[in-house]
């Protein structure tokens, strides 16, 4: 008798559980394998106890599969992701093909206006934001002091291409395994490409005229190729061709680079004494810009929330790509893991607060780095595209990829700085015009 | 009389295989080895073989972050589940194709294998229409199908040489005896094949286990198999390599204890038939 009681209570309970399940919607979160937003999954219980009624599924794939499944899957209204991690390469264009949903309204504690203005504004299409960010970057000099110290030399406050030079030949010492300067050289637009756009950025150059013409048959780009060219064959690190960020960020590390320029966000991984060898020994300075000018290259990166228009769920995704980019967020990550951690470069109020500068020394190179950065105007001449390290076209993924793999048989030897010049204008020449620019 | 070899051959030829094995073997030994290295250890430009500091705490990190046996099963279902489909419509197409050939049936062999010289991603976003207008965008039944067809050529291929080898007399002999085409198949054809069944199963079961295209394509979250937990921990900005070998380890654990256990079968299968 017992028993079934027993039995009918469980099942009763067991239908009020499926009951109160069936009330949850549930939302799936395409994302990159970045540490913050491994973060983010670690710290999802924050947000459960917050929104009982929103079950979230994480899909977590390595970017270029990523980029490769989100764009089927958005073209096709396949609908099976309700918050995508995309790049600020993507966002402009993917926002003209109408493919995601503007983002207003997101709450009264949400603060739009602590968004880093370079940051939000590469988002906005329209005068609107269609996706929000959880991470930024731009790109700095990294540097060993005791190196510099030992070369006799210091480092000026915007250092230039020139000085650049100098300190990489001064502070090499290959007999003892340090190499003056490491570079990206892997072939691909965001690998070699994305510090080569920067670098002519930073010449004087451009991609494109107004016409849409490829301007590697002009000065900056010869300068550009050829200022890389020698840095890296006579103070890189041997087959450089083949070193992405995380190939350098392992060289330096380990003590093998005196100055490295890269991502922001190698700063907090190459102070971090648990990682890095050097961890008491690096500098921080604006990227190199060429003599007398002040364009840094205008590198900046972004990785953002975004909900493509196709989904059913808007509102469960809505509350959570606020919930994951708000100042709330960023105080929980302060809370349960330690302020170093909070995802870095989206928010002013971060900059402001004494307690992260107190324990990320490279906070406000990274915030002038971010600062400095014109997407809008990322050339020192008129040109028709935005976009820093990258030119936010749909065809930039296949040209800046074909191009990079010129530059780094360049760099590998099997081709002269010039024979690379001339592949690059003639294939960037092709596509452009098989693509149909100048469109109007 | 046998030829006689001489001790000295032998042994070059026994070396020779064994440093063969070791290459090809290598990058998993590589891969297995790197599961145990701390992350800074991993990218180590002069790295140790075996004398670094053994840790478990990327197989802690992968099994907190991930979950490796929803993903596993999802593996099973998906592999098991194609092999299987595409064996029950295979057996048929190859006895028909071995044992009554037609005037068309190399051309139809041919045009089958042609369909695996066309590049996967050139059909990508059909095959993704189609299932998404069916419903079974990340369903493990989406999977099955697309494996089943992915590789059922080379199930029948395999099959079919298979067939091939076995005398049609036997066949003939059992019609005599008043077989039915169904018991024909089933009590003579197959007790015959099990050797070439029994590898071509396995390789199949192989194949599907690594297929990482259609499954990394047409899965989302809840079809995910193995070959997107591995997929989720490559990074490009960030150290990986000590997680991600993790990863790999545990996801290819499985099909190598697999293969060890049935490595007799597979050999046999592979080689049925070559020696007469």
């Amino acid at each position: 008798m017992t028993v079934t009681i027993r039995a009918l209570l469980g099942a009763s309970m067991l239908v009020a559980a499926a009951g109160a399940a069936s009330a949850q919607t549930t939302i799936t979160v395409a994302t990159v394998n970045n540490g913050d937003m491994i973060r983010m999954q670690r710290l999802m219980p924050a947000f459960n106890a917050q929104h009982p009624d929103i079950k979230v599924n994480w899909v977590t794939l390595e970017e270029n599969v990523l980029r490769q499944r989100v764009t089927t899957d958005i073209a096709s209204k396949g609908g099976q992701y309700d918050v995508l991690t995309i790049g600020n390469y993507e966002v402009p264009i993917w926002a003209k093909q109408g493919w995601l949903m503007p983002l207003e309204n997101l709450g009264a504690d949400y603060d739009p206006a602590d968004l880093l203005p370079p940051v939000a504004q590469g988002l906005t299409v329209d005068g609107k934001l269609h996706a929000v960010p959880f991470y930024a970057e731009s790109s700095m000099l990294m540097y060993r002091t005791d190196l510099l110290e030992k070369a006799g030399l210091k480092m000026p406050e915007n250092p230039d291409w020139e000085f650049i030079t100098e300190a990489a030949q001064k502070m090499t010492d290959k007999g003892v395994g340090i190499y003056g300067i490491c570079l990206r050289g892997k072939a691909g637009w965001g690998e070699n490409m994305a510090f080569l756009t920067s670098m002519n950025n930073s010449m004087g150059g451009a991609w494109f005229d107004m016409e849409w013409k490829p301007q590697f048959n002009g000065p900056e780009w010869k300068k550009t190729l050829d200022t890389y060219l020698n840095l890296m064959k006579q103070y890189g690190p041997p087959g450089a061709s083949s070193n992405g960020f995380n190939e350098n960020l392992a060289l330096f590390q380990t003590g093998k680079c005196g100055m490295w320029i890269d991502a922001t966000v190698a700063a907090s991984f190459i102070s971090d004494p648990k990682e890095s060898q050097v961890a008491d020994k690096v500098g921080f300075a604006p990227a190199p810009v060429r003599k007398g000018g002040s364009n840094h290259g205008n590198w900046l990166w972004s990785w953002n929330l975004a909900i493509p228009a196709t989904t059913s769920k808007a509102d469960a995704a809505k509350t959570f790509v606020a919930w994951a980019t708000s100042p709330a967020y960023m105080k929980l990550v302060a809370e349960k893991d330690s302020i170093a951690n909070v995802p870095p470069g989206t928010r002013t109020s971060l900059y402001k607060n004494p307690e992260y500068l107190k324990v990320a020394p490279f906070a406000q190179m990274t915030l002038k780095a971010i600062e400095a950065a014109n997407t809008q105007k990322p050339s020192d001449k008129p040109v028709p595209y935005t976009g820093g390290q990258f030119v936010a076209i749909p065809e930039f993924q296949a040209i800046g990829t074909a191009v990079g793999q010129q530059f780094s048989a360049a760099l590998a030897g099997t081709a002269s700085a010039d024979q690379a010049l001339a592949a690059a204008q003639a294939l960037t020449t092709r596509e452009m015009t098989r693509a149909g620019y100048p469109k109007k | 009389m046998a030829r006689e070899v001489s001790k000295g051959r032998k042994a070059a030829v026994t070396l020779l295989a064994w440093g063969v094995a070791l290459l090809i073997f290598f990058p998993i030994l590589w891969t297995f080895l790197t599961s145990f290295k701390t992350e800074g250890e991993a990218i180590n430009s002069h790295p140790s073989f075996l004398f670094f500091d053994w840790t478990l705490e990327n197989y802690e990190t992968v099994n907190q972050r991930s979950d490796y046996l929803a993903h596993f099963w999802n593996s099973v279902v998906i592999s098991l589940g194609s092999t299987l489909l595409g064996l029950i419509i295979a057996v048929p197409a190859a006895w028909s194709m071995a044992f009554v050939p037609g005037k068309r049936t190399k051309d139809l062999l041919m045009w089958m294998l042609s369909t695996k010289m066309l590049p996967a991603v050139g059909v990508l976003v059909p095959l993704y229409l189609l299932a998404r207008d069916t419903g079974l965008l990340d369903t493990k039944t989406g999977l099955v199908i697309v494996l089943t067809m992915v590789n059922l050529p080379i199930i029948v291929w395999m099959l079919y040489t298979y067939f091939k080898e076995i005398p049609g007399e036997i066949l003939e002999a059992a019609r005599m005896d008043g077989a039915t085409l169904s018991s024909e198949i089933l009590y003579v054809l197959t007790p015959m094949a099990v050797p070439g069944i029994a590898s071509t199963l396995l390789l199949n079961v192989i194949l599907a286990w690594n297929e990482s295209f259609w499954t990394l394509n047409l899965t989302a979250a809840s079809a995910a198999p193995l070959t997107a937990f591995i997929a989720s921990y490559s990074s490009p900005e960030g150290l990986f390599y000590a997680k991600l070998s993790a990863a790999s380890t545990m996801a290819i654990a499985p099909i190598m204890i697999l293969g060890w256990f049935s490595q007799k079968q597979l050999v046999r299968g592979l080689t049925f038939g070559a020696v007469k």
